[in-house]
């Protein structure tokens, strides 16, 4: 076949007589470690088959002799971390709320899940360790919207606010602008004298002005003197913490159009023992009461 | 040589310098649309807030220019210009026929990238050009086999060259991928949207039959016969073995075909399809090594050019590259590695070091010896400038994918990290954070291709406008000052 080899000086190898565009190529033999590896590649696929499933058959396929499935590997491995929390687990079930908090062991076990859950759940709104953002409460706190007790953080986390789920925590507050309750230069005045709630300070004409209109639009829910109501979700307004912002322009916004911000039910999505870890979890970040 | 270029008027290289030209065009968009999505991971504003903009959109719009448009000009131009030259005839077909494979073949790239930005997809990886857009390539592949094929077979040597195995295995088994995994039914004969006759695993399992053989036949073969034609020629030296080359191949072909299911592990996949692309995919080591042996050992009395020729330099550390990746993946097929591996940005880093390292080297390295030649140059306009760009480039790999390898392994492990207690450590939303620096690296490296890119499209430009820039070359002045001091 090769037409006319010659040798290559370089390395000493005959060419094997073809040439296209002044290509040659040498006659080199496979190189003996190539062959080695490839060999025991094909072993190791050979074995490999042997032991897990491989041969696709009429109906089935070859088992293998390890009896290898992914399917059983996952429901073994998700029963031996099911099996290794099951006593806590158990015990957190059985438990209150309040006796999980007076025992050390089991705290510190809720305190761990509700932690993992609540960065997979809850972060994205009220961010690491429940900072908050603008919009979503700051749960690091001791300023709570619906109370800050375990059993009123359990409520909350289990039914939501203002969702579709009956047992959500449910209130409105008007949109005094929006709707026409109150004009713009009311909805200035009320909102200097909400800031003059929080120390920060306004013009005090307006704040007298702004005084009577509050006692007559806002105090029923906020309070005479602004210190909010937990019933009805309603912000205290005297301790400068804020969901939206406390700045002037914010204040008008949300008098003028109302923010009534929800939060899901996550009863409907998570297991009541996570739950209740999650509320062990809230309620220890520093504003627990 | 000199036989055959006496006669090389005869050949038709006005359609290799079109798809040279439009393989840097649109090698330059795609580096260019990489680098600005590289930054919307890092900096989520950058989707600007519009569809059209947004990472989901762009994306494809990255691949698709990278592979099909960059490297698939590339593939085109070199072919035309290595069956031409190794059978010793002009393109079988005529004028006409090429022509209307380089517009037909630019129509669709044109027609996909607008459809993506319009949200028109089949949203299959690599695939997503609806149905009419893939009734159109089928005719232009058909007629790129015809003209491949056709000039084989009126070849005037003896026999076929290597670098056309590898070529004309890329061409046929591109098609039969494409056919197959683009079986849709259109839902209107005016409508753009289609769905696939495939449905549930079996779909999933033909989509990555296709998506891993685009990598084994239009990123690996297509891209080993460019290598089987330029490193020997910018070498000036045989092909290290015949032999090898033959074992080679067909063990290379034969296995990768399987290969697919490794990106379905621990899937709904049945076990045993699992397991065959494992092992198909770990007898993949030696036959891709092959061709990275037979391309490095070709430098052999030849080493020295890679001071004075800047495209050999590309060449090489492009098989290198290629060597690196070829062991790297079978590695993340091995299920115990890949349930580390899978959806991290390991598999990020893994494709680039292809994509980048390999195909686009070997591209470039290609493309350095191409232009003067196709252009009727002496040399190019600047090594000096080609030198600058390999440097800039290999540092831009360099840090995309060290980048990748830390933060997808960091992934990895920090997604399956559970505290003593049973509880996963780590959310997803907490892993994502400690991805910014790594994304950011990894934008840098992007830069930094992108800018070695545009320095060759200018040293190509001035090329062709036949300028000669005054450069010493490193050689001469060394051969000449030595005897002086």
């Amino acid at each position: 076949m090769p037409t006319k080899t010659e040798k290559d000086a370089i390395t000493g190898r005959e060419t094997t007589g073809h040439e296209w565009d002044g290509i040659r190529e040498l006659d080199t033999p496979l190189p003996r470690w190539w062959v080695y590896i490839f060999y025991a590649t094909i072993a190791f696929a050979a074995v490999y088959c042997v032991l897990y499933p491989a041969i696709p058959l009429l109906r089935s396929h070859s088992e293998g002799m390890l009896g290898y499935t992914n399917r059983a590997a996952l429901v073994q491995s998700t029963e031996q971390a099911a099996a290794q929390q099951a006593g806590f687990i158990s015990r957190i079930r059985a438990a209150s709320l309040e006796e999980i908090r007076k025992d050390p062991e089991l705290l510190a076990f809720a305190e761990t899940g509700g932690r993992a859950a609540f960065a997979e759940n809850c972060v994205p709104c009220h961010r690491a360790g429940g900072a908050g953002a603008k919009g979503y409460p700051n749960l690091a706190d001791d300023d709570w919207l619906w109370g800050g007790t375990l059993g009123a953080i359990h409520q909350t986390i289990t039914h939501g606010v203002r969702n579709a789920d009956p047992d959500s925590r449910q209130s409105q507050m008007p949109r005094f602008g929006a709707d026409n309750l109150l004009n713009r230069q009311q909805i200035s005045d009320v909102a200097d004298y909400v800031l003059s709630l929080s120390h920060q300070p306004a013009p005090a004409d307006a704040v007298e002005r702004g005084s009577a209109i509050f006692a007559e639009n806002c105090a029923l829910c906020h309070g005479e003197k602004g210190t909010g109501n937990q019933e009805v979700g309603a912000k205290n307004l005297t301790n400068g913490i804020w969901i939206y912002g406390g700045d002037k322009a914010t204040i008008v916004e949300t008098i003028t159009n109302a923010r009534n911000g929800s939060m899901p039910s996550w009863g409907a999505r998570l297991d009541p023992t996570t739950i209740k870890m999650l509320a062990v979890y809230v309620h220890s970040l520093g504003g627990g009461q | 040589m000199t036989a055959s270029s006496l006669s090389s008027e005869r050949y038709n290289e006005d359609i290799v310098r079109a798809f040279v030209i439009a393989s840097v065009f649109w090698g330059l968009a795609a580096f260019a649309v990489g680098v600005f999505i590289a930054f919307q991971l890092g900096f989520p504003a950058l989707n600007l807030g519009l569809e059209w903009t947004t990472f989901g959109r762009l994306r494809p719009l990255h691949t698709s220019a990278a592979i099909f448009a960059f490297g698939g000009n590339a593939l085109l131009g070199t072919s035309f210009h290595v069956v031409q030259r190794t059978c010793r005839t002009p393109l079988f077909g005529g004028r006409a026929a090429a022509w209307f494979v380089f517009w037909g073949f630019q129509l669709f790239i044109v027609m996909a990238a607008l459809g993506y930005l319009e949200g028109v997809t089949k949203s299959r990886e690599y695939a997503e050009p609806e149905w009419f857009n893939d009734l159109w390539l089928t005719l232009i592949w058909v007629m790129y086999l015809a003209i491949f094929l056709g000039t084989i077979l009126k070849r005037q040597e003896p026999h076929i060259y290597v670098a056309n195995w590898f070529y004309l295995s890329f061409i046929i088994t591109i098609a039969v991928l494409h056919v197959v995994n683009n079986l849709t039914i259109p839902v209107s004969v005016f409508g753009s949207k289609s769905y696939s006759v495939f449905s549930g695993v079996q779909d999933a399992l033909i989509q990555w039959w296709y998506g891993h053989n685009a990598v084994g036949f239009f990123l690996t073969a297509g891209f080993l016969g460019i290598m089987y034609y330029f490193i020997p020629k910018q070498a000036d030296r045989p092909i290290y073995s015949y032999r090898l080359s033959v074992v080679h191949f067909w063990s290379l072909i034969f296995l990768y075909i399987w290969a697919g299911p490794h990106h379905l592990h621990y899937t709904a996949l049945p076990d045993w399809a699992q397991t065959l692309g494992m092992v198909f995919s770990v007898m993949l080591w030696m036959p891709s090594w092959g061709g990275m042996i037979n391309g490095l050992m070709t430098l052999s009395g030849a080493w020295y050019k890679l001071r004075t020729d800047p495209g050999l330099r590309f060449s090489v550390t492009a098989v290198a590259f290629y060597g690196m990746s070829t062991f790297e993946g079978p590695m993340m097929s091995i299920k115990s590695v890949n349930g580390l591996s899978h959806y991290t940005n390991w598999t990020i880093g893994h494709v680039h070091s292809g994509a980048l390292g390999w195909v686009a080297f070997i591209v470039f390295g290609a493309l350095y010896y191409l232009v003067p030649v196709l252009w009727k140059r002496q040399r190019l306009y600047s090594p000096r400038l080609a030198a600058y760009h390999y440097w800039i480039a290999t540092l831009g790999i360099v840090l995309y994918i060290v980048s990748m390898w830390v933060a997808g392994i960091m992934q990895g492990l920090m997604w399956r990290a559970y505290d003593e207690m049973g509880f996963l450590q780590y959310s997803f939303a907490e892993v994502v954070v400690r991805m910014h620096p790594f994304y950011l690296m990894r934008a840098l490296g992007g830069v930094l291709f992108l800018l070695g890119a545009l320095i060759m499209a200018y040293n190509f430009w001035r090329t062709a406008r036949g300028e000669l820039r005054h450069e010493a070359e490193p050689v001469s002045r060394a051969a000449v000052t030595s005897p002086a001091e």
